[in-house]
C-alpha cells in the first residue's frame, strides 16, 4: 500500500502529497485543454485517506481562464464536506483578478 | 488622426489546443497597441472563454469550425467568434452567471460572465441549429499614450 501510495506521487510530479495536503502545481496555463487531466489526477489522489486540505500552487501560471475555477469549485465540494481547506499559493495579480472575478477568492484562501 | 481600420480573420479546427492558438493571435495583433499586461490578459480570458464555448457547447466537443474575426479602429478592438454550431436556445438564460449545460464536466458557468467583465462590450446572437455569433469590444489605454502626455 505504502509502495503504491509513493508510486502514485512520483508518476507525475506536479502532483504531491504532503502530509495531509495534497499539492497540485498548476500548468502555465490553464484552460479547458489541460482541465480534464488535472482533474483526474487530483481526484484520483483525493481517494487516498490521508488528505484533507488541497494547496493549487500557481508559481508557474501566467494564464487562467474559468476552467481553472471548474477544477477549483470542483475540488472544493469534493473536501469541504469532509472540513478541508483549499488554498490558492503564489498568486500574482493576473490569477487574483480571476479568482476576485469569479467569487473563488471569497471562499478558498489565496496567498501570494 | 484618420483612423484607419486594421483587421484579421483566422478560422480553425474547433478543437481544445486552438484555445491557446487563438489567444497568441490576438495577443500578436494587440501588440501594435502597446497595450498593459492587464489589458492582454483581459482579452485573452474573454476570447479563451468564447472559443471553449463554441467547442464544448456549439460543437459538443466533436469538432467543427470557428471563425475568429478581429478589428482595430484607433484603440478600440472588435472581435468576433463565430461557430456553426447548435445554436443557443435562450441566450439571455445562458449568459446568467453559474448556468452551464455541462456540469458533469465541470464548467464553472462563468464563460460569458468573465467575457462581460473582461471586455466592455459584449453582444451575442444565436440561431438554434445555425450556430452563435460573439461579438466584443474594448478600448485600450496604450501605455504609449500616457507617455506621450506627460512630455
Amino acid at each position: 500500500m505504502e509502495e503504491q501510495l509513493l508510486k502514485q506521487t512520483v508518476d507525475n510530479p506536479n502532483f504531491a502529497i504532503i502530509e495531509n495536503y495534497l499539492c497540485i502545481k498548476m500548468p502555465r496555463e490553464v484552460d479547458h485543454h489541460g482541465a480534464a487531466a488535472i482533474r483526474e489526477n487530483a481526484d484520483r489522489l483525493l481517494l487516498n485517506d490521508k488528505v484533507q486540505n488541497i494547496v493549487f500552487d500557481f508559481e508557474d501560471t501566467t494564464f487562467m481562464d474559468s476552467s481553472g475555477i471548474g477544477i477549483i469549485i470542483g475540488r472544493y465540494k469534493k473536501i469541504s464536506c469532509f472540513g478541508g481547506k483549499v488554498y490558492a499559493i503564489h498568486v500574482d495579480e493576473r490569477i487574483r483578478k480571476i479568482l476576485r472575478t469569479s467569487g473563488m477568492a471569497s471562499i478558498i484562501d489565496v496567498l501570494s | 488622426m484618420n483612423q484607419v481600420k486594421k483587421e484579421i480573420r483566422l478560422e480553425f479546427d474547433a478543437i481544445s489546443e486552438n484555445e491557446a492558438l487563438a489567444r497568441v493571435v490576438i495577443a500578436a495583433f494587440l501588440t501594435q497597441l502597446d497595450p498593459t499586461l492587464e489589458e492582454l490578459q483581459d482579452v485573452k480570458t474573454a476570447i479563451s472563454e468564447a472559443v471553449t464555448n463554441a467547442i464544448i457547447h456549439a460543437y459538443q466537443e466533436k469538432g467543427g469550425r470557428i471563425v475568429m474575426s478581429a478589428a482595430l479602429t484607433g484603440d478600440e478592438l472588435e472581435v468576433r467568434i463565430e461557430d456553426y454550431g447548435i445554436g443557443i436556445e435562450n441566450v439571455q438564460k445562458a449568459m446568467e452567471p453559474l448556468f452551464t449545460t455541462s456540469p458533469e464536466t465541470e464548467r464553472a458557468g462563468m464563460g460569458f460572465a468573465f467575457m462581460e467583465a473582461f471586455m466592455d462590450k459584449l453582444e451575442v446572437e444565436s440561431t438554434v441549429g445555425v450556430g452563435t455569433k460573439i461579438c466584443m469590444r474594448k478600448k485600450f489605454y496604450p501605455v504609449r499614450n500616457w507617455k506621450n502626455s506627460q512630455v
